[in-house]
């Protein structure tokens, strides 16, 4: 399977707008998750929010978008260069062969979520017009992103909870090794919205404050929601210091629709694809950015998985203490903070956790390591056992 | 560019229709079409709890894949698979809603975890005991072709068969009136690398402009409207009639998924 150039790559989060305050925050291991209270929201948790979403209008002509999801993608899109970058690979390709595959768990599901407190007392129906299609939908946000640019090529949206937008980057390979495209936009969008705020708490998985990965004291996730996005081509013209998607695995856990395995069986097997695929052993992988969610299970369940592929020796951390977990978007910020990794040889240390939990094995990280890196990997699970890895790599980097 | 699959097995239901054998001989007019509410099996291979509780998606997800894969004699526990819907479970996501609205706000468990769109995907891969790369896509009304082209994506990458599952139920409540799914209706093709001795039809896929291809028989073509994963009802009929040619599937605003069609040899 060919590699994937990541000719152009953005992020915006609770760290802030962009790559400069990502870079900034991982630098100094500085949280963007607070106590907030949020919507009507009235649990006691911490959030990762974007606060900039609220007051943020829609271009003119994607105003019938409009939802926070959308909101989110358009703040996310205009950072970094993304546009032109976007513009110029319409010119080099035409707008019918470039693809656009993004993640979403909930999309704009909160413009329904407000609409269902208006209703006809007699009817049950809506008081004030809903778009649908355009909102809750979870197609929406890659429509949204389509009609931004103009494009004409291929689009979906993967909805595997929070491995939605890791995952996306296999359908942009697939298409490309099909013949179908020559560049893609990837990456994934989701906002905060009560499905997840109050769906979390009934399952107990969230934290009261801020997520604390590995942590032996962790007891829980801080929701957070983010924007990132790929410009993904060919590798085939690369330059010493790029970046490439050089592997990816997606596999299934077969065994519950909301805890992972507990050896992690199912993540092990994608990061084994993904070794494959890249050609690479284990041995090889400088740094991995763990899905590290900071719920006793998952992170327990992760280190099984990582540790029996790795050993101990291998540098991991979870940037979830510094972002929330953003879900749907999760994969896709993630991707962009090894991106960022690999192009500063920062391997950045975790945020929120105090001590590691001594049963798990993993070489933590609670402190930046700078060093050269050349291959990272990026590990993403979700809800129905789906499990997503991916490697990335510098080209003609220090080895 | 043209991207060629094999069609291995096919599984359908719908409002009177009930498996594949029906199915055909409504779709060549060998039996008229008679609309009747979906009957649908139990989904098999399920923990007993998880099949008392499974809703009309799971149910419908199960019972066109099961068809698929037992008329292609294909192993369900090494098979990959794409997952393509609108709304996924639409029952379970007013539920929630209706909840969200109301004073307490106390979403069920099972609910939340049943809310997400790869929920039948994540079935599936317990029941069958399958840890193959699987799949969970929405593109809207153009959720079938995105599915089939995704699913021939993955036969021509890895060189192996691909289980395509699409399905649609309507939405109770509000959500009905400003998205419009007027019955269930699901539909699943086994995809192979390479055609076999029980090929069906061979597909060549591209992409292209073309006006989506309408039924002719006026209650087909509002089964095929009303619901987005009844838009591979035209290629259906194709199949069962034999049939060599060209069908235009709806995909995207501009763009149709064209599928040049060759009966078995």
């Amino acid at each position: 399977m060919p590699a994937l150039h990541l000719a152009a790559y953005t992020m915006t989060s609770a760290l802030g707008a962009g790559l400069a305050p990502t870079l900034q925050a991982l630098r100094t291991q500085r949280s963007g998750v607070r106590a907030r209270r949020w919507e009507t929201v009235d649990l006691d948790t911490c959030i990762g929010e974007v606060p900039e979403v609220d007051a943020l209008t829609l271009r003119p002509d994607l105003a019938a978008y409009d939802c926070r999801n959308n909101r989110l993608a358009q703040l996310g899109l205009e950072q970094d260069g993304f546009v032109a970058a976007v513009q110029a690979a319409m010119a080099r390709h035409g707008a019918h062969r470039i693809g656009v595959f993004l993640g979403t768990s909930t999309s704009g599901i909160l413009s329904s979520e407000l609409a269902y407190r208006h209703r006809d007392p007699a009817t049950g129906d809506f008081t004030q017009p809903l778009d649908y299609r355009r909102t809750h939908n979870s197609y929406s946000v890659a429509d949204f992103v389509r009609s931004y640019f103009g494009l004409q090529g291929p689009a979906l949206v993967v909805s595997t909870a929070c491995s939605s937008s890791a995952k996306v980057f296999g359908n942009a390979q697939r298409m490309m090794d099909s013949g179908l495209i020559d560049a893609a936009i990837v990456g994934g969008v989701d906002s905060l919205c009560l499905t997840t705020l109050y769906g979390f708490n009934s399952l107990q998985l969230v934290s009261r404050q801020p997520c604390r990965p590995y942590d032996a004291q962790r007891d829980g996730i801080s929701i957070g929601e983010a924007a990132a996005f790929v410009l993904v081509e060919r590798a085939d013209r690369v330059a010493a210091g790029d970046i490439v998607m050089s592997g990816i695995g997606e596999s299934s856990d077969a065994h519950h629709m909301s805890s992972p395995h507990p050896e992690g069986l199912g993540a092990r097997l994608a990061m084994q694809q993904a070794l494959d695929m890249a050609g690479l052993q284990p041995a090889q992988i400088d740094y991995i950015n763990l899905h590290g969610t900071a719920t006793p299970s998952n992170d327990a369940a992760e280190d099984q998985g990582v540790t029996a592929l790795f050993g101990t020796d291998t540098p991991c951390s979870s940037t979830k203490g510094h972002t929330g977990h953003t879900l749907g978007a999760a994969g896709g910020i993630e991707a962009v903070v090894c991106a960022l990794a690999l192009q500063h040889d920062l391997a950045p240390g975790g945020c929120g956790t105090e001590q590691v939990d001594p049963r798990l094995k993993s070489r933590y990280l609670l402190r930046n390591l700078e060093q050269p890196l050349r291959h990272v990997l990026s590990n993403s699970f979700g809800f129905g056992g789906s499990n997503c890895s991916m490697i990335l790599s510098k080209v003609g980097g220090a080895a | 560019m043209t991207l060629t699959v094999h069609v291995q097995g096919i599984g359908v239901y719908g409002p009177g229709l009930t498996g594949w054998a029906q199915t055909a001989d409504v779709l060549t007019g060998r039996s008229a079409y008679v609309p009747a509410p979906i009957q649908l099996p139990a989904p098999e291979a399920l923990p007993a709890a998880e099949r008392r509780r499974a809703g009309t998606t799971i149910k419908l997800a199960f019972a066109v894949g099961f068809e698929a894969i037992r008329q292609a004699g294909a192993d369900a526990s090494t098979l990959r698979s794409v997952f393509s819907s609108s709304g996924g479970d639409c029952d379970n996501c007013h539920a929630i809603l209706e909840t969200l609205a109301s004073a307490d706000r106390a979403v069920s468990p099972t609910r939340f975890h049943n809310s997400v769109h790869n929920a039948p995907s994540g079935y599936w891969s317990i029941a069958t005991a399958c840890r193959a790369t699987t799949t969970s896509l929405c593109a809207y009304d153009g959720s079938f072709a995105g599915g089939l082209l995704e699913a021939a994506t993955q036969v021509h990458s890895a060189q192996e068969p691909c289980l395509l599952l699409t399905y649609d139920t309507p939405y109770p409540g509000p959500l009905g009136a400003p998205r419009r799914i007027s019955q269930p209706f699901g539909l699943a093709l086994l995809l192979a690398p390479a055609a076999g001795a029980g090929t069906l039809a061979t597909l060549d896929l591209a992409l292209a402009r073309q006006t989506p291809q309408r039924m002719d028989d006026a209650a087909l073509e509002a089964l095929r409207m009303g619901a987005p994963a009844a838009r591979g009802l035209p290629l259906l009929q194709g199949i069962a009639r034999g049939a060599s040619g060209l069908v235009a599937l709806e995909y995207l605003d501009g763009m149709s998924l064209d599928v040049s069609l060759r009966p078995a040899a």
